[in-house]
């Protein structure tokens, strides 16, 4: 009884959470002239199809990710060079440090973006340029990934044995070849979470690029800007490729991660 | 992709390319730039009318690049077969085209005020257009550079917003309407007042917004939709505080999946947009009521901060290129301003009431204009009240979070009273 009870209230969060994708994927094959959401009207590609040809939505598809993977990869060293500095710090100046971390993810999106906004726009009328742009963007979104990077790398920083290093550089390893052979494998868990977590943090943020884009345009922009018409169907069947994408990714991933995990208990064995 | 541009430019552009090119080039050699005469040369087949396949040719890029900054979904893209605007510009005169879409005025004003985006073409509506007039943000036309300019038909000339019409150029027009659906509606709808009928109850829909709002209880009251009285705004804000209880939801682009799923019966939107519903359901009409509408218009104009602005020209001339504006209202499903362009668009739509309504339908239209802005703000309230019920609402609210404040106090205050008596 009580393990029926429990099955049903896993497939009842499942349920909960993965309900409105199905509908999404669903509706993304709808067969209608009128775009609609609600009413199914057979199945068809055509929104593919027309998701295909469609240039702005590409366009702004393709800029989310370049912005995505840049400030993801940038922010992950950043804030692991800055987590093992951090970690090597004394007490007081650690806390001070991690408070001044933690401020930016407290304070409120539309606080940071304003702000950044406003600080750009006076940096760029500086130098003399005229607008904002990819480059603001990479910035404002570098800013906002990094303290959740570092919370991520400190921890396993902590859990390392400070005294493998050491052991390391006792047996004749310079310091550079034991960072990258000692401590980066083994702290290389929190870089991954790091990683990904800037990278999804970065694809979906409206709020910050909003105020910081000046003439690009983001995906969320670009989906935002719909409203006054409608939101096509197209972007039902571009939220579809990119769900199937990362999921096949995610299943890569843990596959290999269980062979791996596999391989030295067969050894063992 | 570009096989089918060539096809769309044979069967449709004959010669155009090298008339618009021409223009561009033509100014460029004024300017004395160098390279200009190498380019020409490049370019001179276009005038010759018999190799018009020549001239479909793209034009060498020339570095420069446009920042276009338009409503979202509002221009022909390339799919559906339809003409990529923007890629057959860049063909033509090799002007780059960074095109990017806003969702409503009030954020193309806000990215514009707050500086850091340096646009050369914005499409603002009417009212939009009056204030950034008021405000000196927007560049005057330089009306030798738009031929195309002609083709706008007289009527949408001098326009309240752009009384002198120096700094816009009309894009789209349309009209506010109600649509209705005649399976559960039986009656002919002819008035506004059918938003306020007791037999709809449940099913009606209501504009998100407040100046949409406001227009429709103001046509049923006879007032002026660009009044500065305050009683008559509260007249207003009055009705639409009594429809209240029957409107099922304000929503804005909502209003297309719940009138095909025949969640609601009647609603009000744009003539533009909703066509689609129009055109492709048997029982869903749209009707002006006989009260009179709302007539907007989106109007291209130049940023007083633009850095290319013979080229933001050059894109405005284009799009009113007959042919050009045509194609491209057959996407949108907006009302082109030019009657040379029905020529190129589809019959259906051209002849379809919900997208030409007749002279005598616009003639009891009204068109915004920019508001001062202590009444703005004054709608804004007396909207916030009415959708919301009054001021006796957000009183519950406080109340509520002093409770919520209340109840953390005690607990806090219990918690140290009973750490006290368990330490003693």
């Amino acid at each position: 009884m009580k393990k029926i009870s429990g099955r049903i209230y896993t497939f009842l969060i499942f349920l909960f959470l993965y309900a409105p994708i199905l509908v999404l994927i669903v509706f993304s094959f709808n067969d209608t002239e009128t775009g609609s959401r609600v009413v199914w009207g057979g199945f068809s590609l055509r929104w593919y199809q027309k998701l295909s040809e469609d240039r702005l939505i590409l366009e702004a598809l393709r800029n989310t990710l370049l912005i995505a993977v840049v400030s993801a990869v940038v922010s992950t060293v950043l804030g692991t060079a800055a987590a093992i500095g951090i970690n090597s710090m004394k007490r007081l100046p650690r806390r001070i440090m991690m408070n001044i971390t933690n401020f930016p993810m407290v304070n409120p999106e539309i606080v940071t973006g304003v702000s950044l906004m406003l600080l750009f726009v006076s940096a760029v009328r500086l130098l003399g340029g005229r607008s904002l742009g990819m480059g603001s963007l990479f910035a404002a979104h570098i800013t906002f990934c990094l303290p959740y990077v570092i919370l991520s790398v400190l921890p396993k920083l902590r859990q390392m044995d400070p005294n493998l290093y050491e052991a390391a550089q006792d047996l004749g390893c310079p310091p550079l070849k034991a960072f990258f052979k000692v401590v980066l494998p083994e702290i290389m868990p929190g870089i991954v979470t790091g990683l990904i977590m800037a990278f999804t943090l970065s694809i979906d943020d409206f709020v910050i690029s909003y105020f910081t884009s000046g003439t690009t345009q983001t995906l969320p922009i670009y989906i935002y800007s719909m409203t006054r018409k409608r939101i096509s169907p197209e972007i039902n069947a571009l939220s579809t490729v990119l769900f199937v994408a990362v999921m096949v990714l995610l299943i890569i991933i843990n596959v290999r991660n269980v062979k791996e995990q596999d391989r030295p208990a067969k050894e063992e064995v | 992709m570009t096989g089918r541009l060539a096809f769309h430019g044979r069967e449709n552009f004959h010669g155009r390319g090298g008339f618009f090119g021409s223009g561009v080039f033509r100014r460029k050699r004024l300017a004395g730039r160098l390279g200009s005469l190498f380019l020409g040369l490049l370019f001179l087949p276009g005038f010759l009318p018999v190799q018009t396949v020549q001239a479909q040719e793209a034009v060498p890029e020339r570095g420069v690049t446009i920042n276009v900054y338009n409503w979202g979904e509002y221009i022909a893209n390339g799919t559906d077969d339809s003409l990529d605007v923007n890629a057959e510009f860049t063909r033509r005169t090799g002007i780059r085209v960074n095109y990017t879409t806003f969702d409503s005025n009030e954020s193309l004003y806000s990215k514009l005020v707050g500086g850091g985006a340096d646009y050369d073409v914005i499409i603002p509506s009417d009212y939009m257009v009056s204030r950034l007039i008021h405000e000196n943000m927007l560049a005057e036309l330089d009306f030798s550079n738009i031929p195309n300019y002609q083709y706008i038909d007289e009527s949408f000339r001098n326009a309240d917003y752009d009384p002198e019409n120096r700094y816009s150029v009309p894009y789209t027009w349309g009209v506010v309407g109600l649509f209705y659906n005649t399976d559960y509606i039986e009656e002919e709808i002819t008035s506004w007042n059918a938003l306020w009928d007791d037999r709809y109850a449940g099913k009606i829909l209501m504009f998100d917004n407040p100046r949409d709002a406001f227009a429709i209880a103001q046509f049923i009251l006879g007032q002026s939709v660009n009044t500065t009285d305050e009683d008559e705004l509260a007249e207003a804000a009055a009705l639409l505080k009594q429809q209240k209880p029957l409107v099922q939801a304000y929503v804005m682009d909502r209003i297309f999946d719940k009138m095909e799923s025949e969640e609601a019966w009647i609603a009000p939107y744009y003539s533009g947009d909703a066509a689609i519903l129009a055109d492709n359901s048997e029982n869903i009409r749209f009707v002006v009521p006989e009260e009179g509408t709302n007539y907007f218009v989106d109007a291209m104009c130049i940023p007083a901060t633009s850095a290319h602005k013979a080229e933001a020209e050059a894109y405005i001339n284009f799009l009113c290129d007959p042919e050009i504006a045509g194609e491209n209202m057959n996407y949108v499903g907006y009302s082109t301003p030019e009657t040379a362009a029905k020529a190129y668009m589809d019959e259906e739509i051209v002849k379809s009431p919900v997208h030409y309504p007749d002279e005598e339908v616009l003639a009891r239209t009204q068109v915004f204009v920019n508001l001062p802005e202590d009444i703005g703000k004054l709608i804004d309230r007396l909207w916030a009240e009415a959708k919301m019920g009054g001021p006796g609402e957000s009183a519950v609210l406080v109340a509520i979070i002093l409770g919520f404040l209340a109840v953390y106090i005690a607990i806090i205050l219990y918690k140290r009273h009973k750490r006290k008596r368990e330490l003693t």
